[in-house]
């Protein structure tokens, strides 16, 4: 049973792992790399269905990413799917040269990102893939909120016939996106009118920024939500659209402030229409705890939210 | 033709037995801390208890109570993930107090769920993405002998781990610099996260590698400390030495040996019981 107060939440991993079965079973072309993560990727099933189209090279990521270039240099579409801060950040050269440089279709998809894997450690959480993703030329970078923009991303990425790079997210989170919702690349999905504070949000955060509306609305405070899913390219129009006609933008990213959503938006803001900005997520090295200690410690409570939010507009 | 050198056991019975006895308490402590944390790496952290054992409590040089002193040898676990065992043995050799193990991967705590430099004193590299140890233990090898200095480097590994090409890059540059004052003791338990290591990506003929790459190689039962304590306290021979540890993943329970689902799965409050139980009576 669920109650209001606690809608159901969902790991996007499941649906990840569902989507890729249904999608092979139509195109041949789609193929599985990993690191030793069948498991952790929840991509049993799929092996039992597909065994040759999963190709598992053991702990290796510098290997995996050139091994799904070459698949796609033979006509394959491959997913590759690797525990985020492995894939983005250990093989980030071969990201760069052998994935976007060459411009193959290969999907890259980081299971567990941003803090999500809590307790195991700054060098488990996949925290700099935004900035890190984002300064490559060519990938486009999507985080999608729940399990339809999820499956939605997916479909769109295997007929994209380019380079891109997606968060799967494994932090449970309730459905945010609306069942008629088209999920349009580049453009970020308009949750909430509202004309006094923008919050512009992407992935697992975006149920956070909704609560802090209907919060900030019993204040007075009407707040714009945005869910920013692409990151790369990032939706000009609508930063530029709530710079000019609200009084501040705030971003709110599971990711280092340093080269995120957040820079990615100001740069936007800075060059067209200057706007007070706060930009909240993860500054530092986390200590240990859970990934919700930790989104509340980095300041991503809905609190938070509403303060930053209160400050802005007031 | 490659000659593996095999060991002779002839060492001190009572020292075995000793050994032997600090290894069943640092498998109760695993558990305990495990239990408390609902977190860990349990097949792992058994498998490469009696050689971290056999190196903290019968060959290196330390002084916990003066972790930074110069002169120490200095071990690496690049099998970061299991920090609970390497915490276990570093409480019991001194570095904190025993009751801190309850404390792993708490909100704020100094124990998290890989090894932290930053937060303990003691440890010499931070791990947990596989593939690090090796080249940072290259590294203070060289060090060492730039320093003029007698200290040993120890690194112990995983054998799915070896699969990172890091690894290889640093044993070919050891082999190269011929760092006799460096040991990698690879913890053969033939299990990786998902699979065998062999059905995922062999590395067998696994010491003829090492061979290859101008190391001197030793293989060995990883729970045996008279075959241990026999190549890690053995003389320099102007090489690095690699011990190819042959072990059992999950060693000293039954219920977790060789069971590849327990590289991190966390035992209930029954099987806890059932575990100590077997640990303590053996
Ligand atoms: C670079 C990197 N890739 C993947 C992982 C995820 N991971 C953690 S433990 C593990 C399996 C390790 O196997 P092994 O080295 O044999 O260790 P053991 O069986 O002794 O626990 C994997 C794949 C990681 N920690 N680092």
């Amino acid at each position: 049973m669920t109650s209001l107060s606690q809608p159901e939440t969902f790991d996007c991993r499941q649906i990840f792992a569902q989507t890729l079965i249904e999608l092979a079973r139509q195109d041949e072309r789609i193929v599985i790399v990993c690191n030793d993560s069948v498991g952790s990727s929840n991509l049993n099933e799929f092996k039992k269905e597909f065994p040759d189209r999963l190709v598992n090279v053991g702990i290796a990521e510098q290997n995996m990413i050139g091994v799904a270039a070459g698949l796609a240099n033979s006509g394959f579409i491959p997913f590759v799917s690797c525990a985020g801060p492995f894939l983005s950040g250990r093989a980030l050269e071969q990201v760069k040269a052998d994935v976007a440089y060459n411009m193959y279709p290969i999907i890259l998809c980081a299971q567990s990102p941003g803090i999500s894997y809590g307790e195991l450690g700054p060098t488990h959480h996949s925290i700099e893939d935004f900035s890190w993703i984002r300064a490559l030329t060519d990938i486009t970078l999507l985080n999608p909120a729940d399990p339809k923009q999820t499956k939605d991303a997916i479909h769109w990425a295997v007929q994209a016939n380019k380079p891109v790079y997606m968060r799967i997210n494994r932090f449970k989170i309730p459905k945010t996106t609306p069942e008629t919702a088209s999920f349009e690349v580049g453009k970020a999905l308009l949750l909430k009118e509202g004309n006094d504070v923008t919050l512009m949000t992407t992935g697992i955060l975006v149920p956070r920024a909704l609560e802090a509306a209907v919060i900030l609305e019993q204040e007075g405070i009407s707040a714009r939500v945005l869910n920013i899913h692409t990151i790369n390219p990032i939706d000009k129009e609508a930063i530029i659209a709530a710079a000019l006609e609200t009084r501040g933008i705030i971003t709110m990213e599971e990711a280092m402030t340093t080269g995120g959503l957040g820079a990615a938006v100001s740069e936007v803001v800075v060059e067209n229409h200057p706007t007070k900005m706060r930009i909240l997520g993860v500054s530092h090295f986390a200590p240990t705890g859970s990934a919700s200690f930790l989104l509340d410690y980095f300041g991503l409570s809905v609190e938070n939210i509403v303060k930053s939010a209160s400050e802005l507009a007031g | 033709m490659t000659i593996i050198q095999k060991c002779l056991q002839k060492d001190d019975p009572e020292r075995i037995a000793k050994l032997s006895q600090i290894a069943s308490e640092i498998r109760v402590d695993i558990v305990n801390t495990i239990a408390a944390a609902k977190m860990g790496h349990i097949g792992g952290d058994f498998s490469v208890t009696d050689i971290l054992v056999s190196l903290f409590f019968g060959v290196m040089n330390y002084k916990s109570q003066d972790p930074q002193w110069a002169d120490r040898d200095r071990f690496i676990l690049s099998k970061g993930h299991c920090a609970a065992a390497l915490y276990s043995v570093m409480a019991k050799a001194g570095y904190f107090k025993h009751e801190q193990l309850n404390e792993f991967m708490k909100p704020l705590s100094f124990l998290g769920g890989h090894p932290n430099r930053r937060k303990l004193a003691g440890i010499e590299a931070n791990t947990g993405p596989l593939g690090h140890g090796l080249p940072i233990g290259v590294g203070c090898a060289v060090g060492a002998s730039l320093a003029k200095k007698t200290y040993r480097t120890f690194v112990v590994l995983g054998d799915g781990e070896l699969q990172e090409g890091s690894n290889w890059e640093a044993a070919m540059y050891g082999g190269h610099r011929k760092l006799g004052n460096l040991m990698a003791i690879i913890d053969r338990n033939r299990l990786q996260q998902g699979a065998s290591t062999e059905e995922t990506n062999s590395l067998d003929p696994l010491a003829d590698k090492w061979r290859a790459f101008g190391w001197d190689t030793y293989e060995l039962d990883g729970h045996n400390f008279a075959e241990l304590l026999n190549v890690m306290e053995a003389p320099d021979t102007g090489k690095p030495k690699a011990i190819i540890a042959n072990t059992i993943k999950g060693k000293g329970v039954s219920f977790i040996e060789n069971r590849v689902e327990w590289h991190h799965k966390v035992p209930s409050a029954e099987q806890n019981i059932q575990a100590i139980k077997e640990l303590t009576h053996s």
